[in-house]
Protein backbone atom coordinates (compact mmCIF):
# COMPACT_ATOMS: atom_id res chain seq x y z
CA UNK A 1 0.00 0.00 0.00
CA UNK A 2 0.93 3.67 -0.89
CA UNK A 3 1.43 6.07 2.25
CA UNK A 4 3.80 9.31 1.30
CA UNK A 5 6.37 9.78 4.15
CA UNK A 6 5.93 13.42 3.86
CA UNK A 7 2.72 12.98 4.91
CA UNK A 8 0.32 13.27 7.84
CA UNK A 9 -3.24 11.42 7.72
CA UNK A 10 -6.00 10.63 10.03
CA UNK A 11 -8.19 7.42 11.20
CA UNK A 12 -10.50 7.70 9.06
CA UNK A 13 -8.39 7.63 5.52
CA UNK A 14 -7.97 11.60 4.68
CA UNK A 15 -4.35 12.71 4.49
CA UNK A 16 -2.73 16.17 5.18
CA UNK A 17 0.12 18.20 3.28
CA UNK A 18 1.21 21.15 5.16
CA UNK A 19 3.10 24.04 3.97
CA UNK A 20 6.45 24.64 4.92
CA UNK A 21 5.04 27.60 7.56
CA UNK A 22 2.37 25.19 8.63
CA UNK A 23 -0.44 27.55 8.00
CA UNK A 24 -2.87 26.05 4.92
CA UNK A 25 -2.95 22.46 4.41
CA UNK A 26 -4.21 20.34 1.27
CA UNK A 27 -6.67 17.38 2.04
CA UNK A 28 -7.16 14.56 0.11
CA UNK A 29 -8.39 10.57 0.47
CA UNK A 30 -5.80 7.65 0.67
CA UNK A 31 -5.10 5.18 -1.97
CA UNK A 32 -6.31 2.39 0.52
CA UNK A 33 -9.29 4.74 1.17
CA UNK A 34 -10.22 5.00 -2.88
CA UNK A 35 -9.63 1.15 -3.41
CA UNK A 36 -11.82 0.35 -0.51
CA UNK A 37 -14.63 3.05 -2.19
CA UNK A 38 -13.95 1.14 -5.67
CA UNK A 39 -14.72 4.04 -8.07
CA UNK A 40 -15.86 7.14 -7.23
CA UNK A 41 -18.90 8.94 -9.06
CA UNK A 42 -19.79 12.15 -7.19
CA UNK A 43 -18.22 14.02 -4.68
CA UNK A 44 -19.95 16.95 -2.53
CA UNK A 45 -17.40 19.11 -1.15
CA UNK A 46 -17.53 22.18 0.98
CA UNK A 47 -17.35 25.84 -0.42
CA UNK A 48 -14.76 28.41 -0.57
CA UNK A 49 -14.94 30.04 2.40
CA UNK A 50 -16.67 27.12 4.87
CA UNK A 51 -15.39 27.02 8.35
CA UNK A 52 -14.58 23.83 9.25
CA UNK A 53 -14.03 21.82 12.36
CA UNK A 54 -11.72 18.87 13.22
CA UNK A 55 -13.04 15.66 13.47
CA UNK A 56 -16.25 16.85 11.89
CA UNK A 57 -18.21 16.14 8.66
CA UNK A 58 -17.05 18.20 5.68
CA UNK A 59 -17.57 16.53 2.24
CA UNK A 60 -19.53 13.34 1.13
CA UNK A 61 -18.04 10.89 -1.59
CA UNK A 62 -20.23 8.67 -3.69
CA UNK A 63 -18.86 5.38 -5.09
CA UNK A 64 -20.72 2.78 -7.21
CA UNK A 65 -21.11 0.51 -3.64
CA UNK A 66 -21.80 3.62 -1.15
CA UNK A 67 -21.62 6.82 -0.15
CA UNK A 68 -19.13 7.80 2.86
CA UNK A 69 -18.58 11.18 4.61
CA UNK A 70 -15.35 12.83 5.37
CA UNK A 71 -13.81 14.42 8.09
CA UNK A 72 -12.56 17.22 8.09
CA UNK A 73 -8.32 16.39 9.64
CA UNK A 74 -7.98 19.84 10.84
CA UNK A 75 -9.90 23.13 11.99
CA UNK A 76 -10.10 26.11 10.14
CA UNK A 77 -11.74 27.68 6.82
CA UNK A 78 -11.50 26.32 3.29
CA UNK A 79 -9.45 28.42 0.78
CA UNK A 80 -9.98 25.89 -2.68
CA UNK A 81 -11.51 23.39 -3.72
CA UNK A 82 -10.55 20.95 -6.72
CA UNK A 83 -12.81 21.68 -9.74
CA UNK A 84 -11.26 18.91 -11.48
CA UNK A 85 -11.86 16.55 -8.71
CA UNK A 86 -15.53 17.84 -8.84
CA UNK A 87 -15.73 17.57 -12.80
CA UNK A 88 -13.92 14.06 -13.09
CA UNK A 89 -14.22 12.20 -9.54
CA UNK A 90 -12.23 9.10 -11.05
CA UNK A 91 -9.12 11.22 -10.73
CA UNK A 92 -9.45 10.23 -7.12
CA UNK A 93 -9.19 7.22 -8.29
CA UNK A 94 -6.39 7.45 -10.30
CA UNK A 95 -3.98 9.33 -8.29
CA UNK A 96 -5.51 9.79 -4.42
CA UNK A 97 -2.01 11.58 -3.14
CA UNK A 98 -1.63 14.03 -6.34
CA UNK A 99 -4.12 15.45 -8.99
CA UNK A 100 -6.65 13.99 -6.57
CA UNK A 101 -6.52 16.39 -3.77
CA UNK A 102 -10.20 17.58 -2.38
CA UNK A 103 -9.51 20.77 -0.72
CA UNK A 104 -7.14 23.34 0.81
CA UNK A 105 -7.51 25.08 4.32
CA UNK A 106 -6.35 27.77 6.09
CA UNK A 107 -5.92 26.59 9.53
CA UNK A 108 -7.11 27.94 12.82
CA UNK A 109 -4.92 26.19 15.04
CA UNK A 110 -1.75 25.03 13.97
CA UNK A 111 -1.32 22.65 17.46
CA UNK A 112 -3.89 20.17 16.00
CA UNK A 113 -1.15 18.91 13.69
CA UNK A 114 0.24 16.79 17.09
CA UNK A 115 -3.05 14.91 16.72
CA UNK A 116 -2.38 13.81 13.47
CA UNK A 117 -0.71 10.50 12.37
CA UNK A 118 2.70 10.16 10.83
CA UNK A 119 3.51 7.43 7.65
CA UNK A 120 3.99 5.06 10.04
CA UNK A 121 1.31 5.54 12.78
CA UNK A 122 -0.98 5.37 9.47
CA UNK A 123 0.44 2.12 7.91
CA UNK A 124 0.25 0.11 11.29
CA UNK A 125 -3.39 0.70 11.71
CA UNK A 126 -3.66 -0.50 7.63
CA UNK A 127 -1.69 -3.53 8.85
CA UNK A 128 -4.04 -3.91 11.65
CA UNK A 129 -6.78 -3.62 9.30
CA UNK A 130 -5.24 -6.35 6.73
CA UNK A 131 -4.82 -8.81 9.44
CA UNK A 132 -7.95 -8.19 10.93
CA UNK A 133 -9.37 -8.79 7.36
CA UNK A 134 -7.53 -11.91 6.71
CA UNK A 135 -9.00 -13.20 10.41
CA UNK A 136 -12.60 -12.62 9.63
CA UNK A 137 -11.71 -14.26 5.90
CA UNK A 138 -10.42 -17.46 8.00
CA UNK A 139 -13.50 -17.90 9.90
CA UNK A 140 -15.77 -17.62 6.99
CA UNK B 1 -52.28 -13.28 -6.04
CA UNK B 2 -54.15 -16.68 -5.08
CA UNK B 3 -55.37 -17.68 -1.61
CA UNK B 4 -54.62 -20.98 -1.42
CA UNK B 5 -56.40 -22.11 2.42
CA UNK B 6 -54.62 -24.86 4.44
CA UNK B 7 -56.76 -28.08 4.53
CA UNK B 8 -57.74 -30.15 7.83
CA UNK B 9 -54.85 -33.16 6.37
CA UNK B 10 -52.44 -29.54 6.47
CA UNK B 11 -53.16 -28.67 9.52
CA UNK B 12 -52.58 -31.70 11.67
CA UNK B 13 -49.54 -32.74 9.74
CA UNK B 14 -48.16 -29.20 10.68
CA UNK B 15 -49.43 -29.40 14.18
CA UNK B 16 -47.96 -33.38 14.23
CA UNK B 17 -44.92 -31.49 12.77
CA UNK B 18 -44.57 -29.17 15.55
CA UNK B 19 -45.23 -32.25 18.61
CA UNK B 20 -48.55 -30.43 19.14
CA UNK B 21 -52.09 -32.08 19.35
CA UNK B 22 -54.28 -29.40 19.10
CA UNK B 23 -54.06 -25.58 17.70
CA UNK B 24 -55.28 -24.64 21.37
CA UNK B 25 -52.48 -26.15 22.25
CA UNK B 26 -49.69 -24.32 20.15
CA UNK B 27 -51.44 -21.07 21.45
CA UNK B 28 -51.45 -21.81 25.01
CA UNK B 29 -48.74 -19.11 26.04
CA UNK B 30 -51.54 -16.85 25.20
CA UNK B 31 -53.37 -15.85 27.93
CA UNK B 32 -56.73 -17.37 28.00
CA UNK B 33 -58.49 -13.77 28.47
CA UNK B 34 -57.04 -12.38 25.36
CA UNK B 35 -58.16 -15.85 23.24
CA UNK B 36 -61.58 -15.27 24.28
CA UNK B 37 -62.13 -13.10 21.38
CA UNK B 38 -65.05 -13.57 19.61
CA UNK B 39 -66.45 -11.33 16.81
CA UNK B 40 -69.98 -10.42 17.00
CA UNK B 41 -70.84 -11.32 12.96
CA UNK B 42 -74.19 -11.99 11.39
CA UNK B 43 -74.72 -15.89 10.04
CA UNK B 44 -72.99 -16.46 6.16
CA UNK B 45 -74.98 -15.47 3.44
CA UNK B 46 -74.62 -16.78 -0.14
CA UNK B 47 -72.63 -14.95 -2.91
CA UNK B 48 -75.88 -13.34 -4.58
CA UNK B 49 -77.26 -12.29 -1.20
CA UNK B 50 -74.26 -10.34 -0.51
CA UNK B 51 -73.66 -9.06 -4.13
CA UNK B 52 -77.52 -7.64 -2.98
CA UNK B 53 -76.79 -6.55 0.00
CA UNK B 54 -73.38 -4.64 -1.21
CA UNK B 55 -75.21 -2.96 -3.64
CA UNK B 56 -78.08 -1.90 -1.91
CA UNK B 57 -75.13 -0.41 0.63
CA UNK B 58 -73.11 1.06 -2.55
CA UNK B 59 -76.42 2.87 -4.14
CA UNK B 60 -76.45 5.02 -0.82
CA UNK B 61 -73.90 7.07 -1.92
CA UNK B 62 -74.07 9.43 -4.92
CA UNK B 63 -71.02 9.20 -7.25
CA UNK B 64 -69.31 11.99 -8.51
CA UNK B 65 -70.80 11.33 -12.10
CA UNK B 66 -74.44 11.36 -10.75
CA UNK B 67 -73.90 15.10 -9.55
CA UNK B 68 -72.50 18.47 -11.74
CA UNK B 69 -69.50 19.31 -9.95
CA UNK B 70 -67.53 22.57 -9.22
CA UNK B 71 -65.76 21.06 -6.33
CA UNK B 72 -62.06 21.28 -7.33
CA UNK B 73 -59.29 22.34 -4.17
CA UNK B 74 -56.76 19.94 -4.92
CA UNK B 75 -58.37 17.13 -6.25
CA UNK B 76 -60.21 17.66 -9.86
CA UNK B 77 -62.70 15.79 -12.21
CA UNK B 78 -61.10 15.97 -15.61
CA UNK B 79 -61.55 13.51 -18.96
CA UNK B 80 -60.18 10.51 -18.17
CA UNK B 81 -59.36 8.50 -22.11
CA UNK B 82 -60.74 4.87 -21.44
CA UNK B 83 -57.55 3.39 -22.72
CA UNK B 84 -55.82 4.51 -19.52
CA UNK B 85 -58.30 1.75 -17.25
CA UNK B 86 -57.67 -0.93 -20.07
CA UNK B 87 -53.55 -0.30 -20.35
CA UNK B 88 -53.26 -0.26 -16.50
CA UNK B 89 -55.52 -3.17 -16.07
CA UNK B 90 -52.94 -5.66 -17.91
CA UNK B 91 -51.46 -8.56 -15.28
CA UNK B 92 -47.90 -7.36 -16.17
CA UNK B 93 -48.34 -4.07 -15.15
CA UNK B 94 -51.00 -4.30 -12.41
CA UNK B 95 -48.92 -6.23 -10.51
CA UNK B 96 -45.24 -5.30 -10.96
CA UNK B 97 -43.46 -5.11 -7.64
CA UNK B 98 -40.40 -3.20 -6.43
CA UNK B 99 -38.05 -3.11 -9.52
CA UNK B 100 -34.62 -3.98 -7.36
CA UNK B 101 -33.64 -6.71 -10.09
CA UNK B 102 -33.24 -5.27 -13.32
CA UNK B 103 -32.64 -7.49 -14.83
CA UNK B 104 -36.52 -8.98 -14.25
CA UNK B 105 -37.55 -5.47 -14.15
CA UNK B 106 -37.41 -4.08 -17.68
CA UNK B 107 -41.06 -3.25 -18.43
CA UNK B 108 -41.63 -1.97 -15.06
CA UNK B 109 -38.49 0.59 -15.37
CA UNK B 110 -38.98 1.46 -18.30
CA UNK B 111 -42.76 3.24 -17.90
CA UNK B 112 -41.35 4.79 -14.76
CA UNK B 113 -38.85 5.92 -17.11
CA UNK B 114 -41.09 7.53 -19.58
CA UNK B 115 -43.35 8.57 -16.67
CA UNK B 116 -39.97 10.75 -15.53
CA UNK B 117 -39.70 12.18 -18.87
CA UNK B 118 -42.75 13.03 -19.42
CA UNK B 119 -43.09 14.92 -16.30
CA UNK B 120 -39.47 16.46 -16.46
CA UNK B 121 -41.24 18.05 -20.45
CA UNK B 122 -44.27 19.31 -18.72
CA UNK B 123 -42.63 21.08 -15.84
CA UNK B 124 -39.22 21.83 -17.31
CA UNK B 125 -37.41 20.62 -14.76
CA UNK B 126 -34.03 18.64 -15.11
CA UNK B 127 -34.87 15.26 -12.98
CA UNK B 128 -37.70 13.81 -12.17
CA UNK B 129 -38.61 10.79 -9.05
CA UNK B 130 -39.90 7.63 -9.80
CA UNK B 131 -43.43 9.75 -7.94
CA UNK B 132 -44.28 9.82 -4.53
CA UNK B 133 -47.56 9.21 -3.09
CA UNK B 134 -49.79 12.08 -2.97
CA UNK B 135 -49.06 16.26 -3.74
CA UNK B 136 -49.36 16.31 0.27
CA UNK B 137 -46.19 13.89 0.44
CA UNK B 138 -44.10 15.99 -1.81
CA UNK B 139 -44.73 19.22 0.23
CA UNK B 140 -42.91 17.72 3.14
CA UNK B 141 -40.60 16.06 0.92
CA UNK B 142 -39.34 18.71 -0.62
CA UNK B 143 -38.62 20.26 3.21
CA UNK B 144 -36.76 17.55 4.14
CA UNK B 145 -34.70 18.01 0.83
CA UNK B 146 -34.65 21.60 1.20
CA UNK B 147 -33.02 21.04 4.53
CA UNK B 148 -30.87 18.61 3.42
CA UNK B 149 -29.30 20.45 1.04
CA UNK B 150 -29.07 23.54 3.36
CA UNK B 151 -27.71 21.93 6.70
CA UNK B 152 -27.21 25.29 8.30
CA UNK B 153 -30.21 26.84 7.36
CA UNK B 154 -33.63 25.90 9.90
CA UNK B 155 -36.48 28.09 8.48
CA UNK B 156 -38.99 27.23 6.07
CA UNK B 157 -41.14 29.92 4.47
CA UNK B 158 -44.48 28.86 3.00
CA UNK B 159 -47.52 30.91 1.73
CA UNK B 160 -50.44 31.10 3.27
CA UNK B 161 -52.13 30.64 0.10
CA UNK B 162 -50.60 27.02 -0.77
CA UNK B 163 -53.46 24.37 0.44
CA UNK B 164 -54.34 24.16 3.93
CA UNK B 165 -53.81 20.75 3.97
CA UNK B 166 -50.53 20.60 2.30
CA UNK B 167 -49.62 22.97 5.30
CA UNK B 168 -50.92 20.73 7.80
CA UNK B 169 -48.80 18.24 6.38
CA UNK B 170 -45.58 20.42 6.12
CA UNK B 171 -46.28 20.65 9.87
CA UNK B 172 -46.27 17.22 10.95
CA UNK B 173 -43.69 16.19 8.64
CA UNK B 174 -41.46 18.61 10.46
CA UNK B 175 -42.81 18.27 14.02
CA UNK B 176 -40.01 17.58 16.62
CA UNK B 177 -37.60 18.79 14.67
CA UNK B 178 -35.37 22.21 14.92
CA UNK B 179 -36.89 23.90 12.11
CA UNK B 180 -38.89 27.25 12.36
CA UNK B 181 -42.18 26.96 9.85
CA UNK B 182 -43.37 30.59 8.96
CA UNK B 183 -46.41 31.21 6.69
CA UNK B 184 -46.52 34.55 4.97
CA UNK B 185 -49.89 36.66 4.79
CA UNK B 186 -51.96 37.00 1.23
CA UNK B 187 -53.41 40.86 -0.30
CA UNK B 188 -55.85 40.52 -2.98
CA UNK B 189 -55.30 36.85 -3.25
CA UNK B 190 -51.91 36.41 -3.67
CA UNK B 191 -49.11 36.04 -1.56
CA UNK B 192 -48.19 39.03 -0.26
CA UNK B 193 -44.45 39.64 -1.81
CA UNK B 194 -43.45 42.46 0.88
CA UNK B 195 -43.72 40.11 3.32
CA UNK B 196 -42.10 37.83 1.57
CA UNK B 197 -38.62 40.44 1.22
CA UNK B 198 -38.99 40.96 5.07
CA UNK B 199 -39.50 37.59 6.24
CA UNK B 200 -37.06 35.41 3.81
CA UNK B 201 -33.06 35.47 5.48
CA UNK B 202 -29.94 34.07 5.42
CA UNK B 203 -31.74 31.04 7.28
CA UNK B 204 -34.07 30.40 5.22
CA UNK B 205 -33.19 26.90 3.28
CA UNK B 206 -36.34 27.07 1.13
CA UNK B 207 -39.88 29.33 0.27
CA UNK B 208 -42.67 27.23 -1.15
CA UNK B 209 -45.18 28.83 -3.27
CA UNK B 210 -48.41 27.63 -5.16
CA UNK B 211 -49.49 28.70 -8.58
CA UNK B 212 -52.52 28.54 -9.03
CA UNK B 213 -52.56 28.64 -5.39
CA UNK B 214 -55.16 27.57 -3.34
CA UNK B 215 -57.51 30.41 -3.91
CA UNK B 216 -57.06 29.87 -8.05
CA UNK B 217 -55.05 32.51 -8.38
CA UNK B 218 -51.71 33.05 -10.53
CA UNK B 219 -48.64 34.48 -8.45
CA UNK B 220 -46.08 36.08 -9.70
CA UNK B 221 -43.68 33.25 -9.53
CA UNK B 222 -40.86 34.97 -11.75
CA UNK B 223 -40.14 37.88 -8.97
CA UNK B 224 -40.89 35.88 -6.12
CA UNK B 225 -38.51 33.57 -7.53
CA UNK B 226 -35.75 36.47 -7.73
CA UNK B 227 -36.55 37.77 -4.01
CA UNK B 228 -35.59 33.96 -2.73
CA UNK B 229 -32.86 33.03 -4.91
CA UNK B 230 -31.43 36.74 -4.06
CA UNK B 231 -31.32 35.03 -0.57
CA UNK B 232 -29.99 31.28 -1.58
CA UNK B 233 -32.68 29.37 -0.67
CA UNK B 234 -34.76 26.98 -2.94
CA UNK B 235 -37.61 28.02 -4.11
CA UNK B 236 -39.97 25.39 -4.32
CA UNK B 237 -43.56 25.57 -6.78
CA UNK B 238 -46.26 23.59 -6.23
CA UNK B 239 -48.37 23.38 -9.28
CA UNK B 240 -51.22 21.91 -11.04
CA UNK B 241 -50.07 19.83 -13.72
CA UNK B 242 -52.75 20.60 -16.27
CA UNK B 243 -52.69 24.48 -15.99
CA UNK B 244 -48.70 23.99 -17.23
CA UNK B 245 -50.31 23.78 -21.14
CA UNK B 246 -51.03 27.16 -20.79
CA UNK B 247 -49.28 28.46 -17.83
CA UNK B 248 -44.88 29.16 -18.17
CA UNK B 249 -43.87 25.98 -16.57
CA UNK B 250 -41.67 26.37 -13.24
CA UNK B 251 -38.43 25.26 -15.09
CA UNK B 252 -38.81 28.73 -17.01
CA UNK B 253 -38.94 31.11 -14.03
CA UNK B 254 -36.05 29.36 -12.39
CA UNK B 255 -37.70 26.57 -9.61
CA UNK B 256 -35.08 24.24 -7.54
CA UNK B 257 -37.93 22.09 -7.54
CA UNK B 258 -41.33 21.74 -8.64
CA UNK B 259 -43.77 19.43 -6.92
CA UNK B 260 -47.76 18.55 -6.81
CA UNK B 261 -50.72 16.51 -7.58
CA UNK B 262 -50.70 14.16 -9.91
CA UNK B 263 -54.32 13.37 -9.91
CA UNK B 264 -55.51 15.72 -12.69
CA UNK B 265 -53.71 13.08 -15.32
CA UNK B 266 -55.67 10.61 -15.56
CA UNK B 267 -56.96 9.48 -12.00
CA UNK B 268 -60.30 9.69 -10.57
CA UNK B 269 -61.43 11.74 -7.98
CA UNK B 270 -61.79 9.69 -5.22
CA UNK B 271 -62.09 10.18 -1.01
CA UNK B 272 -58.75 8.86 0.14
CA UNK B 273 -56.87 8.29 -3.33
CA UNK B 274 -54.92 6.57 -4.29
CA UNK B 275 -53.20 9.44 -5.49
CA UNK B 276 -49.34 10.27 -6.73
CA UNK B 277 -47.47 13.17 -6.10
CA UNK B 278 -44.33 14.47 -8.49
CA UNK B 279 -41.50 15.77 -7.63
CA UNK B 280 -39.04 17.35 -10.01
CA UNK B 281 -35.60 19.56 -9.27
CA UNK B 282 -32.78 21.44 -10.92
CA UNK B 283 -29.73 19.33 -11.51
CA UNK B 284 -27.69 20.93 -8.84
CA UNK B 285 -29.84 19.08 -6.09
CA UNK B 286 -30.00 15.60 -7.85
CA UNK B 287 -28.12 14.15 -5.46
CA UNK B 288 -30.64 14.82 -2.68
CA UNK B 289 -33.68 14.29 -3.90
CA UNK B 290 -36.11 12.15 -2.85
CA UNK B 291 -37.23 8.98 -3.52
CA UNK B 292 -36.27 6.64 -6.47
CA UNK B 293 -34.92 7.27 -9.93
CA UNK B 294 -35.05 5.34 -12.23
CA UNK B 295 -31.99 5.89 -15.48
CA UNK B 296 -31.14 4.55 -18.86
CA UNK B 297 -28.16 2.60 -19.08
CA UNK B 298 -26.53 -0.08 -20.91
CA UNK B 299 -26.69 -3.68 -20.33
CA UNK B 300 -23.20 -6.16 -20.21
CA UNK B 301 -23.70 -6.03 -24.30
CA UNK B 302 -24.07 -2.90 -24.91
CA UNK B 303 -28.43 -2.92 -25.25
CA UNK B 304 -30.37 -0.37 -23.88
CA UNK B 305 -31.54 -0.91 -20.20
CA UNK B 306 -32.65 1.06 -17.66
CA UNK B 307 -32.22 0.38 -13.67
CA UNK B 308 -32.98 2.49 -10.26
CA UNK B 309 -30.16 5.05 -10.33
CA UNK B 310 -28.11 7.67 -7.99
CA UNK B 311 -29.19 5.42 -4.99
CA UNK B 312 -26.59 6.63 -2.76
CA UNK B 313 -29.47 9.12 -1.94
CA UNK B 314 -31.33 6.33 -0.45
CA UNK B 315 -31.85 5.33 2.88
CA UNK B 316 -30.57 1.72 2.83
CA UNK B 317 -27.64 3.23 1.44
CA UNK B 318 -26.82 6.33 2.97
CA UNK B 319 -28.77 5.40 6.47
CA UNK B 320 -29.38 8.34 8.58
CA UNK B 321 -28.33 10.97 6.03
CA UNK B 322 -30.30 10.20 3.63
CA UNK B 323 -33.00 12.97 2.46
CA UNK B 324 -36.02 10.95 3.08
CA UNK B 325 -37.10 7.61 3.99
CA UNK B 326 -39.48 7.09 1.11
CA UNK B 327 -37.87 3.90 -0.81
CA UNK B 328 -40.85 3.22 -2.85
CA UNK B 329 -43.20 5.22 -4.91
CA UNK B 330 -46.89 4.89 -6.92
CA UNK B 331 -45.87 3.03 -10.00
CA UNK B 332 -49.45 2.38 -10.87
CA UNK B 333 -50.78 6.01 -10.24
CA UNK B 334 -47.78 7.13 -12.20
CA UNK B 335 -48.17 4.85 -15.03
CA UNK B 336 -51.87 6.51 -15.33
CA UNK B 337 -50.54 9.61 -15.72
CA UNK B 338 -47.63 8.43 -18.00
CA UNK B 339 -50.55 6.85 -20.30
CA UNK B 340 -52.89 10.04 -19.89
CA UNK B 341 -49.74 12.34 -21.28
CA UNK B 342 -48.86 10.07 -24.06
CA UNK B 343 -52.50 10.10 -25.34
CA UNK B 344 -52.94 13.81 -24.97
CA UNK B 345 -49.52 14.85 -26.21
CA UNK B 346 -48.29 18.61 -26.22
CA UNK B 347 -50.72 19.88 -27.96
CA UNK B 348 -53.69 18.02 -26.22
CA UNK B 349 -52.04 19.32 -23.12
CA UNK B 350 -52.19 22.71 -24.49
CA UNK B 351 -56.01 22.25 -25.86
CA UNK B 352 -57.28 21.34 -22.56
CA UNK B 353 -55.82 23.57 -20.14
CA UNK B 354 -57.01 26.40 -22.75
CA UNK B 355 -60.30 24.46 -22.11
CA UNK B 356 -60.19 25.17 -18.55
CA UNK B 357 -59.63 28.56 -18.50
CA UNK B 358 -62.10 29.54 -21.15
CA UNK B 359 -64.74 27.45 -19.40
CA UNK B 360 -63.42 28.80 -15.68
CA UNK B 361 -63.51 32.52 -17.07
CA UNK B 362 -67.29 31.76 -18.85
CA UNK B 363 -68.76 30.66 -15.27
CA UNK B 364 -66.61 33.43 -13.32
CA UNK B 365 -68.21 36.34 -15.50
CA UNK B 366 -71.93 34.36 -15.30
CA UNK B 367 -71.74 33.94 -11.57
CA UNK B 368 -70.50 37.61 -11.12
CA UNK B 369 -73.66 38.48 -13.40
CA UNK B 370 -75.65 36.99 -10.23
CA UNK B 371 -77.08 39.56 -8.22
CA UNK B 372 -75.54 39.21 -4.76
CA UNK B 373 -72.50 37.32 -5.93
CA UNK B 374 -69.39 38.54 -6.94
CA UNK B 375 -65.73 37.62 -7.53
CA UNK B 376 -63.66 37.63 -3.75
CA UNK B 377 -60.45 38.96 -6.20
CA UNK B 378 -61.29 40.43 -9.22
CA UNK B 379 -57.53 41.57 -9.87
CA UNK B 380 -55.99 38.32 -9.86
CA UNK B 381 -55.38 36.25 -12.98
CA UNK B 382 -56.90 32.59 -12.24
CA UNK B 383 -56.83 29.37 -14.01
CA UNK B 384 -59.63 26.57 -13.52
CA UNK B 385 -60.62 27.76 -10.21
CA UNK B 386 -61.65 31.14 -8.27
CA UNK B 387 -63.37 32.55 -5.63
CA UNK B 388 -66.55 33.65 -5.10
CA UNK B 389 -67.97 35.70 -2.80
CA UNK B 390 -71.66 34.81 -1.64
CA UNK B 391 -75.08 36.96 -0.47
CA UNK B 392 -75.39 34.27 1.86
CA UNK B 393 -72.87 32.29 4.14
CA UNK B 394 -71.16 29.72 0.96
CA UNK B 395 -72.68 26.35 3.37
CA UNK B 396 -76.08 27.49 2.94
CA UNK B 397 -76.27 28.09 -0.70
CA UNK B 398 -74.07 25.00 -0.90
CA UNK B 399 -76.77 23.28 0.52
CA UNK B 400 -79.88 24.28 -0.81
CA UNK B 401 -77.59 23.62 -4.17
CA UNK B 402 -77.08 20.36 -3.17
CA UNK B 403 -81.17 19.53 -3.68
CA UNK B 404 -80.48 20.28 -7.21
CA UNK B 405 -77.52 17.90 -7.49
CA UNK B 406 -74.98 20.34 -8.38
CA UNK B 407 -71.95 20.89 -5.97
CA UNK B 408 -71.59 24.67 -6.32
CA UNK B 409 -67.86 24.35 -4.96
CA UNK B 410 -66.06 24.21 -1.35
CA UNK B 411 -67.47 26.92 1.58
CA UNK B 412 -63.91 28.00 2.90
CA UNK B 413 -64.98 28.75 5.99
CA UNK B 414 -63.90 25.34 6.99
CA UNK B 415 -60.31 26.93 6.71
CA UNK B 416 -60.89 31.00 7.60
CA UNK B 417 -64.44 31.71 9.52
CA UNK B 418 -63.85 35.36 8.23
CA UNK B 419 -64.11 33.68 4.58
CA UNK B 420 -68.11 32.33 5.92
CA UNK B 421 -69.34 33.93 2.86
CA UNK B 422 -66.95 32.77 0.28
CA UNK B 423 -67.33 30.05 -2.07
CA UNK B 424 -64.38 28.21 -4.12
CA UNK B 425 -65.35 27.47 -7.75
CA UNK B 426 -63.63 25.12 -10.16
CA UNK B 427 -64.98 24.92 -13.74
CA UNK B 428 -62.62 22.18 -15.71
CA UNK B 429 -63.29 21.27 -19.56
CA UNK B 430 -65.88 18.91 -18.30
CA UNK B 431 -68.36 21.51 -17.65
CA UNK B 432 -70.50 22.38 -20.62
CA UNK B 433 -71.78 25.80 -21.26
CA UNK B 434 -75.47 24.48 -20.36
CA UNK B 435 -73.91 23.28 -16.70
CA UNK B 436 -72.60 26.86 -16.21
CA UNK B 437 -76.16 28.37 -17.02
CA UNK B 438 -77.63 25.62 -14.68
CA UNK B 439 -75.15 26.72 -11.94
CA UNK B 440 -75.61 30.39 -12.34
CA UNK B 441 -79.54 30.08 -12.34
CA UNK B 442 -79.46 27.94 -9.19
CA UNK B 443 -77.17 29.99 -7.48
CA UNK B 444 -79.70 33.13 -7.88
CA UNK B 445 -82.50 30.97 -6.92
CA UNK B 446 -80.64 29.81 -3.93
CA UNK B 447 -79.78 33.18 -2.82
CA UNK B 448 -83.41 34.83 -3.40
CA UNK B 449 -85.23 31.49 -0.91
CA UNK B 450 -86.39 32.57 2.16
CA UNK B 451 -84.85 30.19 4.87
Amino acid sequence: MNVPSDLKYTESHEWVKLSKDKATATVGLTDFAQEELTDIVYLDLPKVGDEIEAGTECAVVESVKAASDIYAPLSGQVTEVNQAALDDPAVVNEDAFGKGWLFKMKLADPAEIEELLSDSDYEEILSEKESQDEDEEEEK
Amino acid sequence: MDYIPNTEADLSAMLREIGVASFDELVAAIPASLRQFKMELPAAMSESELQRELGAMAARNTPLDALTSFLGAGAYEHFIPSAIDHLVSRGELYTAYTPYQAEASQGTLQLLYEYQSLICALTGMDVSNASLYDGGTTVGESAYLALNAHPKRNRIVISSAVHPEYRQILKTYTAGMDVQIVELPTRDGLTDLDALAATVNENTAAVLLQSPNFFGCIEPMQRAGEMIKSKGAWFVAVVNPISLGVIKPPGEYGADLAIGEGQPLGIPVAYGGPYVGFLTSSKQLIHKISGRIVGRSVDTEGREAFCLTLQAREQHIRREKATSNICSNQSLMALRTAIFLSLLGKRGMREIAELNLRRSHQAAGAISRVPGFALKFPRAPFFNEFVVTCPAPAQTICDRLERDGILAGLPLGRFDAAMERDLLVCVTETKSTANIERLAEALGRAASQKV
